[in-house]
């Protein structure tokens, strides 16, 4: 069996772990596996549905009060007791906060060790390869496993979501029993940002800004744009964060997030290896940029040599008339 | 307090990565190794916790001869104690080795701690593994990718950053906890500790020791090809007046990447 982890936040599903059921789904029909789905937490009714139509045969429901908000040692144990029950030969996650927070401690409960952050998944003569980024995608590797179950997380944004169908299957749910003394890490408060912001690593379209917009209040031209498009979200480079212009939540690179969208628009962002290494792996990647030499433009698919503030304006109203038709 | 700071020796994160095709490593030769950018903010973090707190810090590494350097740099900041795990093995990138070489050496030889303090994430690796991995050995209470610590006594407080929003935890101690970015800012190493940590001695502790054999710590990840990722090529660059230019954006946009 292959079983997917499926994150729930505020009741709704992780999109990231869509993927990696997706992603799962597929690797499990190759291999002849059956694909199961687990959710942890409590108040989970009425959510199985949708892991069936992304392709799992069978639901399991982790149910316990005290794991309501999330614990990785109280996680860990319901996740402990439902594999040494079913013996899942592969165990995916997600590579999100939670999924980076889980999987190892998980992992380190079944004596195996774990792939982080994978970015291909293929079978091969009948075993899982796994290809993960190392050095900031500097440097590409190939991994075979030799512990069993195989456990790796996937990055968000990469593998793509499977078609929806009508797919049923059972749910099992199973009161887990964790003592109050394996849960001293819970989380007792999630913390919003104001205004709610989607964050660049769950973003299809992010426009990022760096020390050529000049000032903080210059960012206001970026959230526009970024309001024009559909899941866009607004990035830095460490330059614009180390001058407080945006917060660090928002930096893109080596010491910030690694991301991966669909678009990439970088405005007065030179392109420093440690800012690339966040952000090659985008599908398309546009540069504006008043220095016909920045190093941006060697990777950029589309670049604009020119002064940022006299090319957002103009943009902005091409934009809105193609989105708006 | 007694705190202990997990640092790793790793290649800065400006160097270009050659690879040896044929033994699937990275070749060192002409890499600048630093100490890892996460584990230096929870240097400066187990530093701030003693100057509140009192207590000792005391810093560990695994790895070769070499990683004495990390490890002087981080006594030169202001760390109490430094002690280097002697291991030559090539890098595996398999967390749960150096989880377990971590795990033995606490319980063997360090028994008597109130805070272990990681990275989230070292250079190179990329793992964000170990920490975690540490933690469920030693059955301790976790939180990763903090931006704010707070002790209290035998308690602790964590804000842990998530996509979009922040977890608060509290905990008690002993803990588990890895360093995010923005959690504080390193301090500068003075000349009076760069003098004091010159002088200072590194007890080595092999992995014999800790009665680990190689068999045990066997990487049960294979690494089978290691290669530089594909390379970007340019596209198209233009130049010209700005409405013409914002126009054939918009194309490119619209036509060819056809995200809008
Ligand atoms: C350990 C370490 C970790 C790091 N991690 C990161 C990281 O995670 N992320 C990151 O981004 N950096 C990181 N850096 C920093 C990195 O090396 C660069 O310093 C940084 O990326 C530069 O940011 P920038 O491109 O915004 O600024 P600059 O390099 O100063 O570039 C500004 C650009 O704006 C252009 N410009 C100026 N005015 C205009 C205008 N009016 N119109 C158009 N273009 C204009 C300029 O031509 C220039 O190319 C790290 C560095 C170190 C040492
Ligand atoms: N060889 C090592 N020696 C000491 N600490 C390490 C070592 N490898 C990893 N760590 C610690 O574990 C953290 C996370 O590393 P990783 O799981 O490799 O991403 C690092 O930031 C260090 O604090």
């Amino acid at each position: 069996m292959l079983l997917v982890y499926i994150e729930v936040r505020e009741g709704k599903i992780k999109k990231a772990s869509l993927e990696t059921l997706s992603e799962g789904k597929r690797l499990a029909d190759e291999m002849n596996m059956e694909t199961a789905a687990v959710f942890v937490g409590s108040a989970l009714d009425g959510l199985a549905s949708e892991a069936f139509s992304f392709g799992a045969g069978k639901v399991y429901i982790l149910d316990n009060s005290l794991l309501s908000q999330y614990s990785p040692s109280g996680y860990t144990e319901a996740l402990f007791s439902l594999t040494e029950e079913i013996k899942p030969k592969i165990l995916l996650m997600a590579a999100t906060a939670m999924g980076r927070d889980l999987a190892p401690r998980l992992a380190a409960k079944l004596d195996v060790s774990l792939a982080s952050d994978c970015t291909q998944v293929k079978v091969n003569n009948g075993e899982l390869e796994v290809v993960r980024p190392l050095f900031a995608g500097k440097a590409l590797a190939s991994f075979r496993f030799k512990s069993s179950p195989v456990m790796a997380t996937l990055r968000p944004n990469v593998f793509p979501l499977a078609e929806k169908t009508e797919g049923t299957g059972e749910t099992i749910k199973k009161e887990v029993d964790v003592g109050d003394d394996k849960v001293k890490d819970r989380v007792a408060e999630v913390v919003r940002a104001e205004g709610n912001e989607l964050d660049i690593s769950e973003a299809e379209i992010i426009i990022s800004g760096g020390r050529g917009m000049k000032g903080p209040e210059n960012f206001d031209m970026l959230r526009e744009l970024s309001g024009i498009l559909p899941n866009a979200a607004v990035g830095a480079s460490r330059a614009a964060v180390d001058a407080e212009w945006i917060d660090h939540q928002n930096q893109v690179g080596q010491t910030g997030k690694t991301v991966s969208p669909d678009l990439y628009m970088a405005f007065g962002i030179s392109g420093a290896i440690q800012h690339l290494a966040g952000m090659t792996s985008s599908k398309f990647i546009v540069a504006v940029n008043k220095d016909p030499d920045a190093p941006i433009f060697k990777i950029a698919d589309f670049g604009v040599i020119g002064d940022l503030f006299k090319i957002i304006p103009p943009l902005q109203e091409e934009l809105k008339k193609v989105v708006e038709e | 307090m007694n705190i202990f700071v997990f640092v790793k020796r790793v290649p800065d994160t400006e160097s270009k990565i050659r690879i040896d095709r044929e033994h699937n490593t990275v070749i060192e030769e002409e890499l600048n190794f630093v100490l890892s950018p996460y584990d230096e903010y929870a240097v400066e973090e187990a530093l701030r916790v003693r100057e509140a707190a009192g207590g000792k810090v005391t810093v560990f590494s695994i790895g070769p001869d070499e990683a004495k350097v990390t490890l002087k740099k981080a006594l030169a900041m202001g760390a109490d104690e430094a002690v280097l795990i002697k291991d030559d093995a090539p890098e595996a990138y398999d967390g749960l080795r150096i989880a377990k070489i971590i795990s033995r050496l606490i319980k063997d030889k360090y028994p008597d701690y109130d805070l272990l303090l990681f990275g989230k994430q070292s250079v190179g690796a990329d793992n964000s593994q170990v920490p975690a991995m540490v933690a469920e050995i030693l059955a301790l209470p976790q939180v990763n990718v903090v931006t704010k610590l707070d002790i209290d006594d035998n308690q602790g407080t964590a804000i842990r950053e998530i996509e979009g929003a922040a977890e608060k935890v509290s905990f008690p101690l002993p803990a588990v906890i890895s360093a995010q970015k923005g959690l504080n800012e390193p301090r500068y190493e003075t000349l009076k500790g760069i003098m004091m940590a010159k002088r200072k001695e590194i007890p080595l502790i092999s992995l014999q020791d800790l009665g680990l054999t190689e068999e045990e710590l066997l990487p049960q990840l294979e690494l089978i090809k290691m290669d530089n990722p594909p390379a970007r090529e340019a596209g198209k660059v233009i130049e010209e007046e700005p409405e013409e230019a914002a126009k054939k954006l918009v194309e490119f946009l619209h036509k060819e990447a056809k995200v809008i």
